[in-house]
């Protein structure tokens, strides 16, 4: 039996986190579910155990990044086969985990990333996040040769050999098209699967406009860097 | 001697001293001090020496010789800066890898504590 986990990285996601945990719960039984609370203020921490969850309390905040690299070195600990990452504000559905997986029970991929462009659904992003989605779409599917269409999905499943590379590297904040960028230069296969998102059923992006421009940059400069470094 | 060279070696050794001291006591590591003391040093001696401050003005074509000081200064005060950023981003990188292990640590203690508690 192979053994699968749920990472959640959860900063100050209190009123959400009963729904998740329920949802995956009740939808995907087969999951350990682990949260990773980023140094929350607020209930995030006993809201999960209280749902029956793992949990992991940093001792501050570390970032998205910092976050769910502790649950891929819990992986490497307990020796998961699998880890899914699944955000904890209630975008995506956990019925939809079965379909992330099939990649990587036929060995077809190392990750694969939850898409909601693959096919047309309800998401339509604003103007200026629509440019942005673009830009990185296509940067991203020049480097690693296959089109990408969600890039900044929070939602992918990892196998062992993913599980071993996140866990010792991950970028810190804004992480997830750079670190699709290393799993590629360290020749791992990357698979998109088309899935379902849901709005935020509580709270705000925490994209604001200032931060867009520096999550462009960053991302765009830490890109150009990591294609530079030496293998 | 004229009041550039007092100004120039007061600053200059006082800042060696302030170095020395701090090391002396112990409030600064060796490894972080070395630029500091290089820059002391070097600042010491072309402001000692009017002759040699004169020969490398014109050597880099700087027609004030005393400005010389204050490319050095200056130059040193980039290399100190440049050298805390990445003295920073390993402090940081290790920082996030402790409170990582801290967390999992906290998590298989309270594991254990479960386990012990049904027992």
């Amino acid at each position: 039996m192979r053994k699968i986990l749920i990472i959640i990285p959860a900063y100050n996601e209190e009123k959400c986190l009963t729904g998740v945990i329920e949802d995956l719960r009740s939808h995907y039984p087969a999951g350990d579910i682990l949260v990773v609370d980023d140094g929350s203020n607020d209930g995030t921490a006993s809201v999960a155990r209280g749902a029956g969850a793992r949990c992991i309390s940093l001792p501050f905040n570390l970032g998205i990044g910092g976050a769910v690299q502790t649950g891929y070195r819990y992986a490497v600990a307990h020796e998961y086969d699998i880890a899914v990452q699944f955000d904890g504000d209630g975008q995506h559905v956990a019925a939809d985990i079965e379909k992330l997986l099939i990649p990587l029970e036929q060995g077809l991929a190392d990750i694969v990333v939850g898409s909601r462009f693959l096919t047309a659904g309800e998401y339509r992003p604003s103007f200026f996040r629509k440019i942005g989605i673009s830009i990185f779409s296509r940067v991203l599917s020049s480097i690693i040769d296959i089109p990408m269409t969600d890039t900044t999905s929070g939602f992918r499943a990892a196998n062992r050999r993913t599980i071993q590379f996140f866990s010792a590297v991950y970028p810190d904040d804004y992480p997830e098209v750079e670190s699709l960028v290393q799993l590629h230069r360290a020749s791992m296969r990357i698979q998109e699967v088309s899935v379902r998102m849901r709005d935020r059923s509580e709270g705000k992006s925490s994209i604001t406009p200032v931060r867009s421009v520096y999550y462009m940059v960053k991302v765009l400069l830490a890109v150009i860097i990591d294609l530079m470094k030496k293998r | 001697m004229d009041i550039v060279k007092v100004m120039a070696v007061t600053g200059s050794g006082s800042l060696l001293f302030v170095v020395f001291e701090l090391i002396r006591r112990g409030r600064l590591k060796e490894r972080y001090s070395l630029l500091w003391l290089a820059a002391g040093v070097v600042l010491l001696i072309l402001s000692l020496s009017r002759e040699l401050l004169e020969y490398v003005a014109r050597l880099t074509g700087i027609f004030y010789p005393p400005s010389l000081l204050f490319l050095v200064a200056f130059v040193f005060l980039l290399l100190i800066t440049l050298h805390f950023s990445a003295v920073i981003s390993g402090l940081s990188e290790k920082n996030k890898i402790l409170a990582q292990e801290l967390g999992l640590l906290k998590q298989a203690l309270e594991d254990i504590r479960n386990e012990y508690k049904r027992s």
